[in-house]
């Protein structure tokens, strides 16, 4: 192997993993701090929220080491395994799904509750990185692109049928992966204009979809903005260096469900605009990592599986951000590591050990690979 | 398997480069929300967690000349309910409807309301809030604010005026100076969460209320008191409609008593003050009743003066020469002007007289005869120049203007009859301000009631000051008016206001209502003392007397009598 001269064993990333770290850690303040007055309002139990997220994050965090330590390669063969698992459970909880908050998107099994949607967006990544990585023809032509985005139709379907934010999170998912395994770049610019148009009529086509762009322009005037203008409330009367942490107002009941996708708000009102700014710095050092590990990834899949949980990390952070800031109209996304939410910790954690796998195991000859 | 490509690398890095930049698009979204529009959206929140409750300052009293209290305070307890504080509602209602003796639906409609606060009642006997209190019911909070109270209840009513649900003036001289008396209500600021849960540990601010000045009047509750028996049992002996009788001090202005029987009580002004059966009565019919009840008939109605208004004439005569003391006139009971003939009140004439007889007898041909000579311009210069064509100016609402006949349309029958008091009207205020102003050496006086504003400390005394017209008529014709005045009542119609040892002055009038044909009259007599320096003068109508309706016989011996007592209470002698 042409590598082999320069091979340097590496270990496991540990600035992703502090990074990670920092993050669990700070959002389980946060979430501390935001759903404490719910949880004492409702189930009289300040830490009702908190101790949820916390085992989830202890199941998480296991998880994470367990997935750290095995190789990455196993994970990519068991992927369309996975793929399909994760469509019967998206099908599952159309059928049988628990009703919370109005949305069919929990599994009961027995004391805890699952969301297939979050197993769903690991999956997908999986599922490409394995699809790309075995494709024996090449991945330049436009008939690849489309097969691809072809499979991912079930998945997205499923998902999207009680969940368009997550569905859209897959489909971000699927663009970039293509993008980063086809070489040419001006077929993305057609693909994009074709998104956009697609968008637009996707919008047309139901008028409760231009109320919403219709509230995220003056968010003010309609009865259904109240909670993006909540949010802004939290946002700009936080100012400079904010309330002080567990000080914020608007999380006594004005933002509805502070502790869910609205907690940057109150971020933003306890810690102020430098507390903000240095989470968000922090999530770029996240991406940055991801994405070093993925540039030194010595094979295809690690460097797909890496990107994909980039683009899923990104997409979430940055549609979360820009959602609670009115930048774009409203849509149910949650903050990575930092909203309420046990499936999504356990599964986020899950692939951050498939990210430190793939960086325990670059430029190493793999098990896998020796065969 | 596959390896990497350059190109995979490439484009890893532009996706990530594209995330950061996006991000840092947010960082910029952050920094344009959080710090320059962080002070509007702070406010808005602000706003929002804050719940203003006012505290009501407390109302400045009404004292009268002497100091007596006349309106004052005192503690009463609105009754709120918290929705989110309410754990028993059953009891809070049952409790709330038998203690405060209200109706079970209403009360459940407002317990039931998701609201932060509700008000159930307002106004309630601190004892009744006491008791609320007791029950520590949770939920249900007792405010304590003020409520007006009048000492005298119905003591010069319509003067005073009385205060609404939230303290404001309605009518009277609470609503003239509500400026004065309001103050500035104070405020309590807490936050709350956003079921209206204030928060213990952010606590409140408060801007303390500052109470309102107190306001001395020149009405004197004893003088009021006096008068008003007296107009009650005038009104009760000659079972008039209404009194309404006006002390004042004719140098200055300022008024001793004004009253209007019946009057009504100020501690419960929604009460008709008559027996009328209001059942079946529309809300408006009501409300109509009410009104009228409220009206000052001394300066919100008008009436024809009728012979009192011979002062005038008599003014204007004496002041333009066209007529001296020692003119002699004769009365074959009635005078020709143009085509008409106009009657003396006495038919069979009273035969040949000088001017001052005229006066005693009030004689209607002597006085259209002067209006005559006068002219139509001359009569109404003067009748502009005694300030007749304007307001007063009294410092209550609602002041009637002076209805007279235009200038081009007025003929010598109209002119004969104005210089006897008829075919147009004024208020009683009007009269008595304009008659103060010709005896008094010819200053145009502003009649009044506010005397000084007084600061609740006792930091501050403001004077309040009022315009002064000097001139209207000289001292000379004024003087002359005086020693006429003093005539008719020494010798003439207005004998029965003599008082033994005091000059008095005074006219009587006997005036018949539109339509003449319903017989009713008018008796009214302005009569002051003393005669030669007038201190206190006295204006009396009697509205529809039954039996004798002379004003010389009905209403000066009511001067009288109020005289008899409120000059030696003035200290005026004789």
């Amino acid at each position: 192997m042409a590598q082999e001269k320069n091979i340097k064993t590496w270990k496991t990333d540990m600035t992703l993993l502090a990074l990670v770290l920092l993050l669990v850690v700070f959002g389980l303040v946060m979430l501390f701090s935001t759903s404490e007055y719910n949880g004492r309002v409702r189930f009289h139990d300040s830490a009702y929220y908190f101790k949820k997220q916390l085992f989830a994050t202890a199941l998480g965090l296991l998880a994470m080491y367990v997935v750290s330590q095995m190789d990455y390669h196993f994970f990519v063969k068991l992927a369309p395994a996975a793929y399909l698992l994760a469509m019967v459970l998206s099908t599952a909880v159309l059928l049988f799904g628990q009703e919370i908050n109005g949305s069919k998107r929990w599994l009961n099994l027995g004391p805890l509750s699952f969301q297939p949607s979050e197993f769903a967006k690991a999956a997908v990544i999986l599922f490409l990185a394995w699809q790309i990585g075995r494709t024996k023809k090449s991945t330049t032509g436009f008939w690849f692109m489309c097969r691809t985005m072809l499979t991912l139709l079930p998945i997205v379907g499923l998902v999207g049928s009680n969940n368009l934010s997550t569905a859209i999170i897959i489909l971000g998912i699927g663009v970039i992966l293509i993008f980063i395994s086809n070489p040419k770049y001006a077929q993305f610019i057609g693909l994009g204009a074709a998104g956009i148009s697609f968008v637009a009529v996707f919008l047309a086509a139901e008028s409760y979809r231009l109320e919403r762009i219709a509230i995220w322009r003056n968010p003010e005037k309609y009865e259904k903005g109240f909670q993006t203008i909540q949010g802004l409330y939290a946002i700009g009367s936080g100012g400079l260096f904010g309330r002080g942490l567990g000080s914020s107002l608007q999380k006594l009941g004005f933002v509805p469900e502070a502790q869910n996708d609205m907690i940057f708000s109150i971020i933003c009102e306890e810690l102020g605009l430098v507390g903000a700014s240095v989470l968000i710095i922090i999530f770029g050092l996240l991406l940055w990592r991801l994405c070093v590990i993925a540039l030194h990834s010595r094979d295809l899949p690690g460097t797909l599986i890496c990107a994909g949980i980039m683009g899923h990390m990104a997409i979430q952070v940055i549609l979360n951000i820009a959602v609670v800031t009115n930048t774009i109209p409203n849509t149910g996304i949650t903050l990575p590591f930092i909203s309420y939410g046990g499936t999504s910790v356990v599964f986020l954690l899950g692939e951050m050990g498939l990210a430190l796998s793939v960086s325990n195991h670059n430029q190493q000859i793999s098990a896998y690979d020796r065969e | 398997m596959k390896k990497n490509m350059t190109f995979h690398r490439k484009k890893v890095w532009l996706v990530f480069l594209l995330c950061a930049a996006m991000m840092l698009g947010l960082v910029g979204r952050l920094i344009w929300l959080m710090g320059f529009r962080s002070d509007y959206y702070y406010e808005k929140a602000q706003d929002l967690h804050e719940r203003e409750r006012d505290i009501k300052a407390a109302r400045g009293k009404i004292l009268d000349a002497a100091g007596k209290v006349l309106a004052d305070n005192k503690t009463v307890c609105t009754i709120s309910v918290i929705h989110s504080q309410i754990k028993n509602p059953e009891k809070v209602i049952s409790v709330l409807a038998k203690e405060l003796s209200m109706d079970e639906e209403d009360i459940r409609k407002r317990v039931e309301k998701v609201s932060s606060i509700e008000r159930i009642k307002t106004n309630v006997e601190k004892s009744v809030g006491d008791t609320i209190r007791n029950y520590g019911l949770e939920g249900v909070k007792v405010d304590e604010d003020y409520k007006r109270y009048y000492p005298y209840s119905t003591l010069a009513s319509k003067v005073l005026g009385f205060t609404g649900a939230d303290n404001q003036g309605i009518i009277g001289l609470e609503v003239k100076y509500e400026e004065v008396l309001k103050g500035t209500p104070g405020k309590i600021l807490t936050t709350t969460d956003a079921r209206g849960v204030e928060i213990d540990e952010i606590g409140e601010s408060r801007v303390d209320p500052v109470a309102g000045d107190d306001l001395q009047i020149s009405l004197d509750a004893n003088i009021q008191e006096f008068a008003q028996q007296a107009a009650k049992k005038v009104m009760e002996e000659k079972q008039a409609d209404r009194v309404s009788i006006l002390l004042l001090n004719p140098q200055n202005g300022e008024i001793y008593a004004c009253v209007n029987v019946p009057e009504f009580d100020l501690n419960h002004p929604f009460e008709l003050n008559t027996d009328v059966d209001t059942t079946g009565m529309s809300q408006e019919e009501k409300q109509d009743l009410l009104n009228q009840m409220w009206r000052n008939p001394c300066l919100n109605d008008t009436y024809e003066p009728g012979s009192t208004f011979k002062i005038i004439t008599m003014s204007a005569g004496l002041e333009e020469g066209v007529v001296s003391l020692d003119d002699r006139f004769y009365c074959p009971g009635y005078k020709v002007v143009d085509d008409r003939r106009i009657h003396c009140a006495n038919r069979n004439g009273h035969g040949s007289q000088n001017f001052v007889e005229g006066a005693e007898n009030s004689c209607n041909p002597v006085f259209i005869e002067v209006g005559l000579r006068l002219g139509v311009d001359n009569y109404y210069k003067y009748f502009q120049q005694f300030g007749l064509l304007k307001k007063t100016g009294i410092d209550l609402p609602g002041e009637a203007g002076t209805i007279m006949h235009k200038k081009e349309n007025m003929g010598n029958v109209e002119l004969a009859t104005v210089s006897f008091g008829q075919s147009f009207q004024i208020t009683p205020i009007q009269l008595a301000t304009t008659v103060s102003s010709l005896i008094n050496g010819g200053r145009r006086i502003t009649p009044h009631f506010g005397v000084t504003v007084l600061s609740p400390d006792g930091t501050y005394a403001k004077k309040l000051e009022y315009p002064v017209e000097e001139g209207i008529v000289s001292e000379k014709t004024s003087e002359t008016v005086r020693y006429i005045l003093e005539k008719v009542v020494s010798e003439g119609s207005g004998r029965n206001a003599k008082i033994e040892g005091y000059s008095i002055g005074g006219k009587t009038a006997t005036s018949q209502t539109l339509p003449r044909s319903a017989n009713r009259y008018i008796s009214s007599f302005i009569g002051f003392a003393p005669a030669e320096n007038p201190q206190i003068l006295g204006l009396c109508i009697i509205h529809d007397p039954q039996g004798v309706y002379y004003g010389g016989t009905v209403a000066a011996p009511v001067i009288r009598s109020i005289f008899e007592n409120v000059l030696p209470y003035l200290g005026i002698e004789g």
